[in-house]
């Protein structure tokens, strides 16, 4: 399903906290339909890039467009076209899992018929039916993510960003949340993700490697191995890295 | 308007659902009302005083026990010294000393007048000049009585010069009719200030505003989602502190009800936009809180709550037309005791409206989705 069209370009992208530089020039598309991993150690400017592409931070210079808007000047279009699940977790844990779904559903201007039926499709694919009166808070940790992660695509959105999404749980509900991604890039939406599980970046389409600001490596995880001459990610990370 | 609705859906599942929100609703007020009304008056209950009476005539005796007959006063007397009397003082046992010379009956007699030393504990300025006023006016009264005995009839008869005043809206000085409205001017504006703000500021904590601000919610909604409601609960804290104000101090609602909650609604968009433009620049709820509490302690000395602003010097005076309690405490107690009406307060509505307008923009404006 990939083509070769971007949704996602980013041109000479430069961000700096006062002397600090956390993204050092960087280039890349993201093309309609892939899985886009976006790799790196702590602190080596991640979350600054995907906050610049949601919209919640303002770029020193470049040339980024997300979804066909532009970074500087369109950020409110753009948040009209992605969804984004943030590091730290962000759905009301005081409301109930049905409250959040109506809320977040709400404010994406979703009509009512339509929110409705896709949150029972959601909730049936998820096995929280029963659950939906649920306190947020009360749910165990891999639930809320991949309770997060859908209600960060109900609204249909062209793109997904997700921080470090499986950050703190089990391989199994990583294994869970990788096959809901799937199946939101079936439903044609692009996603963005960063991880530090490099586990994780072999079921990328191609993934990008930072560090210390800059995009030291970008390809398809088969050619990385190649080209590091490795048998995992982990290898190349490691090499990389290094 | 479908967001906003959402929006306000939101705010308030999450405003009921919180179980320390219903007793700041309904006990806040309730409190307010019943203890700081009473313990917010100037009048004063007792004084105590300590006689020294060096005379020990009739006269003196009869000053004593005048004094002593007012209940007003708790007289301690039969004291043998100046320096007993000090050591009282001194001790806060009693408020104020008389001390009547050895000479008093003698110069009462031969020069018809006398003089008397009243020692006052003036570390509570304006308790001391009430006590001081109130005792003075005891022993004129003791004296004209003396005159009026010893006047020779056929002589000059003083003409005296009575002043009866009346006072309106107030007659009986109540001290709590003046006192209510405004405690329940501050009550409004702590819930203003301080709930608003705090609700977002908890976003930011909990980092749920992220995930708001990759939305396409428009600044306005969101502001207003966070203003809305406890506007609502302000309204709703107002009627409740005036239904207690009616019902423990019969106290009088003049006005119309309808401008009282008019001026209300400005107020509380005021004071809740100013908590909420505190916590678009705040980070946590603790730099939120130290910025509300500094502005509302300055706002409610200055209002004019306790101390009438017409003492406060100048520049104070100046200050005060920035102080949006000064208008609101105004308009309280004039629409409330004197059942003012809309052309009365027009100026200070004026103000009020321009004031919550700009800062309910502000917040707006300052409220930034991309950082």
């Amino acid at each position: 399903m990939i083509t070769k069209e971007p949704v996602i370009t980013v041109k000479n992208m430069v961000k700096k906290f006062g002397h600090f530089v956390a993204n050092d020039n960087l280039n890349f598309e993201v093309y309609k339909g892939e899985i886009f991993g976006f790799l790196g150690a702590n602190g080596a400017g991640k979350t600054t890039a995907i906050r610049i592409l949601c919209g919640l931070s303002t770029p020193t210079s470049g040339e980024m467009k997300v979804a066909g808007f532009d970074v500087f000047r369109q950020t409110e279009k753009i948040k009209q076209n992605i969804g984004y699940m943030s590091q730290k977790f962000s759905l009301y844990e005081d409301l109930t899992i049905y409250q959040n779904i109506r809320f977040y559903g709400g404010v994406y201007g979703m009509k009512v018929a339509e929110r409705k039926a896709r949150t029972t499709e959601m909730l049936d694919r998820l096995g929280l039916t029963d659950y939906e009166n649920r306190k947020i808070g009360d749910l165990p940790l891999g639930w809320k993510q991949k309770l997060a992660f859908s209600i960060a695509i109900l609204h249909q959105p062209k793109i997904v960003f997700l921080d470090e999404p499986t950050g703190g749980v089990d391989p199994i509900t990583r294994r869970q949340f990788w096959n809901l991604i799937y199946e939101a890039v079936e439903k044609g939406i692009t996603v963005f993700v960063t991880t530090h599980y490099m586990d994780e970046a072999e079921y990328c389409d191609r993934v990008s490697i930072m560090a210390d600001g800059r995009i030291v490596a970008l390809d398809t995880p088969e050619k990385l191995k190649e080209q590091y001459n490795a048998s995992n990610m982990d290898e190349v990370f490691l090499k990389i890295a290094r | 308007m479908r967001t906003l609705y959402y929006i306000l859906q939101k705010e308030f599942t999450q405003i009921f659902r919180n179980k320390s929100m219903l007793p700041v609703i309904f006990v806040m007020p309730l409190i307010q009302m019943l203890v700081l009304v009473f313990a917010a008056t100037n009048e004063l209950r007792q004084v105590d005083v300590a006689i020294v009476d060096f005379d020990n005539s009739t006269s003196s005796r009869k000053l004593t026990s005048e004094i002593a007959g007012i209940p007003f006063f708790k007289v301690k007397q039969n004291l043998v010294n100046t320096q007993e009397a000090e050591d009282l003082l001194m001790r806060n046992k009693v408020d104020l000393a008389l001390i009547i010379p050895q000479s008093f009956d003698k110069d009462l007699t031969l020069n018809k007048s006398s003089e008397v030393q009243i020692l006052v504990d003036a570390i509570n300025g304006s308790a001391a000049q009430l006590s001081l006023g109130y005792l003075s006016s005891v022993i004129a009264g003791y004296s004209q009585k003396i005159l009026l005995k010893t006047a020779v009839p056929g002589s000059v008869m003083m003409k005296n010069i009575v002043v009866k005043p009346t006072y309106w809206f107030n007659p009986q000085l109540n001290f709590k009719y003046y006192m209510a409205p405004g405690i329940l001017v501050v009550l409004i504006t702590v819930i203003g200030m301080l709930l608003g703000g705090m609700n977002l500021v908890r976003e930011k904590e909990i980092g749920t505003i992220e995930q708001i601000n990759v939305t396409p919610i428009k600044k306005w909604q969101f502001i207003a989602g966070k203003l809305l409601p406890f506007l609502a609960i302000g309204l709703f804290d107002l009627a409740f502190g005036l239904l207690v104000a009616r019902l423990a101090f019969n106290i009088p609602i003049r006005g119309s009800f309808l401008l009282l909650f008019g001026m209300a609604s400005i107020y509380l968009v005021l004071v809740l936009s100013l908590g909420l433009f505190i916590s678009t620049i705040s980070d946590t709820q603790q730099q939120a809180t130290f910025v509300t509490f500094f502005m509302l302690i300055v706002f409610i000395l200055m209002s004019g709550l306790f101390t009438p602003v017409e003492s406060m010097p100048d520049w104070a005076q100046k200050l005060d037309y920035a102080n949006p309690l000064y208008y609101f405490v105004k308009i309280m107690r004039s629409v409330i005791l004197k059942g003012s009406n809309f052309p009365d307060i027009i100026n200070e509505a004026a103000t009020l409206s321009v004031f919550a307008a700009s800062i309910f923009g502000l917040a707006i404006f300052r409220y930034r989705k991309t950082s």
